[in-house]
Parts: C-alpha cells; structure tokens; sequence
C-alpha cells in the first residue's frame, strides 16, 4: 500500500495535498483498495460551502455506496470532471486522482491531520 | 454478535485471497480478485462458489408428498423421482415465509435447500404446520457442505473429474452417489447465476478436497473462485429474485412477479385463500425492472418517486457488469409499472430521472 510524503491524511482515509490557500482532495490508496473496484463518484457542486467533516463524495463500488468528509473547511472551486466518465482512475492512481480542489476557508481543522508517518501507523492498526 | 461460523472451504478461501465478511452468521469471503473480474469469469468460463451457508431439510414419511404439497405453493404431486422444483413458503396472508428448492428423491424422501438466514425460522414454520401428517423432519444444515461451479464451462471442468456422464443430468435434476475426485456426491444441475451450472452437496471432510481439485480441473478453461459479491450481481441480472429484497414477510409471490410458481389451482396450501383474492381483485403493486437515465445508482432500499411523491421501493439495483448501466428492481404501485413509464430514484439529495423497463436484463444461458 502506498503512501506519499508531502500530503496529511484523515482517519476517515482521505488526503489533502496544501497549496497556499488551496488544498486538493482525493482518497488513499488504503480506502480504494478497502472500496474494490469503483464505479461511480457522485462530486459536490463547484461553490458549494463545506464544514470540515462534511460529505464532499459519494464514492461507490460494485457492492456499496460510501461517502467521503472532507478533511477541512473549504469551498469548493473544482471538481475533478474526469472522474465522472472515469470513476477507476481512483483506483488506478488514487493520489494522482484528486476528487475536489478548495479554497481553504479556516485552516483550524489541519492541525488535526496526520503526517505521512502517522497515517502510515495508524492504517497497520487498522489493518 | 457471536462469532460467525466458519466453513469446511475457510482455510481454502484465506488460501485465494477471500475478502471475508460476516453472511447470515457465516465467514465468506465476498470477493477474491474482484466483483467484475469474478462476475465475468462465471459468464465467459466457470466460477466456484461456496454455498455451504444453505440449509438443508430432509422430509421422510409416508405423507412427505402431501406435507409438502400443503406447505409450498408448487405442485410437487407433479415431480418426478430425481427431479426438482423452486418453490416458496407463505403465510396465511401470503406473505413469504422464504424461497427453496424441493429435491425428490421418492414419494417418502425429500430434500428442501433453505436460505441461510431463515434456517431456524423456516424449521420451525415447518414443525408447526407438521399437522397430523406421517413426516419426519430433520434439520441437517450443519452436516452438508455445498460447492457450486457455474458458468458455460463448467460441465467440462466437472466432467473431468467424475465417470458419470453429466450430460445425463438435465436441467433442474440431480443424481446421488456422484463420484467427484473420488468423494461421493449429490450433483444437481442447478444455480442461481442465469448460467448453465451444478451444485454439488457433500460431506464437509470432502469439501476441501473438491474444491481444491475443481480449480486444479479448471485452471486452464479460466475458472475463478467467487464470492458472494459476484453471486448477488448474476442473480439480479439473471431476475432471480433474494430473500430480503424482492421476497420477505411483507410480499407476496405475485406481487414479486413469480406467479409462475404458485399453482392456484392445487386444493389446497398455506396462503391460497389469500392469493386466489389477491388474483382475482388485481395487483395493487408489482416488482418492475428499471434504468437510470441520469447519473447514479440505485441501491437497495431507495425510494421510488413520481412527482415528488413515494410510489415504491428499490429492491435491488447495481451498476450493471454484464450491461454496463445502472439498473434496478423495484416495488412500485401497479400505475407505474408499465414499461417505459418515467419514474424517479431519490439517490440521495437528487431524485434521479429513470424508466421502467423488462427486468429480464440478462438472458438465462440455461442448458435445457
């Protein structure tokens, strides 16, 4: 299972790659895998206003339907409109897939976030 | 929550990397490889499955035939020796108790293969209704393992393993004392995938032993293990309806689209009287098959919507594998049950624009 350095990561399994202002959003290779394979992602509408915790996706596979939170308090300025007619890219390269891009509006909520390292022990307790 | 049961395939699953979950109490591995790869393994070549979970009832008495004939609402007076027939329990209300399969081995000796979750309750509704009839029933679910190998290969993959002549065994018929890898057998040409295929009932300490040769047998014809994720998306595809879903207490057989199965015209039996009105006053509600035509899918549970107003339920819905579309079955009032009627699904926030369609989506590939 993959793991990359530079981004924070959620105990719900999801990454947040910081740029300035912004932060892109997508899940991990953990949850995808944990998914099976994928066959739809429902995405949020470009301005919607999301708390930190709130569902931004509905990621579904053959079997089930699973939201996504968002790690941290943001509005959202992108989706990724890929995923609509290829939802198995998440699968395919996870991180590379980013699912909504925010603009942060309270920074507060990644200070709860986990480092590589962190995330990396809690998926062995998990596992 | 007890801890679930294990079956005599658990070590043979861990060993071709199950996914294993909790079913009805029972340790089975959802997928291996993957719901697509599986789904499609079973509709190209062949996929194992362990149904070991299945309850079995064995009927013996001189009245099985008519104990049966009373409790069930398809003729069993009919059956021939070796052969067997889908059938469902009702209550009085006809509501369903569950669905099975009735083997006959003589007019004294059946055999009901139950569904798992329903084991005990169905055990007891048959001891309540044992009346004064000559029958002898024995709850043997725990004695049987059970295997099923499904798909257009399967009887050459089988065939290489047994010196019985498996094309002797038609479709809905089944032969005991099979000889598969050398361990005896039932083997009945039977499933719950749409494809040709056998079940095969046997002795737990032969279970592994089977299994591991049927996928030695089929490594080269592109056998797959499969899990209960691919068994539930073949069933909906092929419209053969789960307990749960499209049956429950809650629903009657006609009203699910199984008429087909109720012989009204028998004398008499468990939910008649209720049927028979339900007949002739006309269906209130029936299950129909849908298609989205906007984004999403539906699930299980989902409600159906006409102008913002409830007007049924999903029972089952999936991204398609073998169509590639999202489709579903759902209880909807009988004024939308018409095909091409526009319906919704509330996916969520969205109330999801769809079309009652035929809900045989996939054509049965049965060898008859």
């Amino acid at each position: 299972m993959e793991i990359k350095s530079g981004l924070l990561y959620s105990k719900d399994h999801e990454w947040v790659r910081v740029e300035g202002e912004k932060a892109y959003v997508g899940i991990t290779d953990y949850a995808q895998h944990a998914l099976g394979e994928i066959v739809y992602v429902e995405l949020p509408s470009v301005g919607d206003e999301l708390n930190a915790g709130d569902v931004f996706s509905v990621i579904e596979s053959v079997k089930a339907a699973s939201d996504s939170y968002l790690p941290v308090a943001g509005k959202v300025l992108e989706v990724n409109e890929a995923l609509s007619d290829s939802p198995q890219l998440v699968n395919e390269d996870p991180y590379g897939s980013w699912i909504v891009l925010v603009e942060i509006t309270d920074k507060a909520g990644l200070d709860d976030l986990m480092n590589e390292q962190e995330y990396k022990e809690f998926c062995d307790k998990e596992a | 929550m007890s801890e679930p049961k294990k079956t005599s395939l658990y070590d043979a699953h861990v060993k071709c990397g199950g996914r294993i979950i909790d079913f009805a109490g029972w340790a089975l591995p959802v997928q291996y490889e993957g719901i697509t790869a599986e789904h499609q393994a079973v509709r190209n070549n062949a996929g194992m499955f362990d149904v070991s979970h299945m309850g079995e009832v064995e009927v013996k008495g001189t009245q099985a035939t008519d104990f049966l004939q009373n409790l069930v609402t398809n003729d069993v007076s009919k059956m021939n020796e070796n052969q067997i027939i889908y059938a469902m329990m009702c209550y009085p209300n006809g509501g369903i108790v569950d669905d099975l399969l009735i083997y006959k081995h003589t007019n004294n000796f059946y055999l009901l293969v139950i569904n798992a979750s329903n084991v005990e309750k169905d055990f007891q509704w048959m001891k309540d209704n044992i009346g004064s009839y000559d029958v002898e029933l024995k709850n043997i679910s725990e004695d049987v393992s059970e295997i099923a190998i499904q798909g257009p290969k399967a009887e050459e993959i089988l065939q290489e393993l047994t010196d019985t002549d498996l094309s002797e065994i038609a479709f809905f018929y089944f032969k005991t004392d099979v000889k598969i890898a050398g361990r005896n057998c039932l083997v009945s040409r039977t499933g719950y995938t749409g494809e040709d295929g056998f079940e095969i009932y046997m002795r737990h300490e032969d279970a592994e032993h089977v299994w591991d040769k049927m996928l030695e047998a089929g490594k080269d014809k592109g056998v797959k293990p499969a899990g209960l994720g691919c068994r539930d998306t073949l069933r909906f595809e092929a419209n053969l309806p789960l307990y749960g879903n499209e049956l429950s207490q809650e629903i009657t057989p006609l009203e699910a689209g199984f008429g087909m199965f109720v012989k009204l015209e028998k004398p008499n039996f468990i939910g008649k009287e209720a049927l028979v009105k339900q007949k002739t006053e006309g269906l209130k509600r029936k299950i129909v098959g849908f298609e989205m035509e906007g984004p999403g899918i539906p699930r299980h549970g989902y409600d159906v919507l006409s102008d913002g107003k409830v007007i049924g339920f999903v029972t089952t819905g999936y991204s398609s594998p073998t169509l590639k579309k999202n489709i579903g079955l759902a209880m909807v009032d009988i004024e939308y049950s018409e095909l091409g009627t526009p319906i919704e699904i509330q996916i969520r926030k969205n109330a999801v624009k769809a079309r009652v369609v035929n809900r045989r989506f996939y054509t049965k590939k049965y060898k008859k």
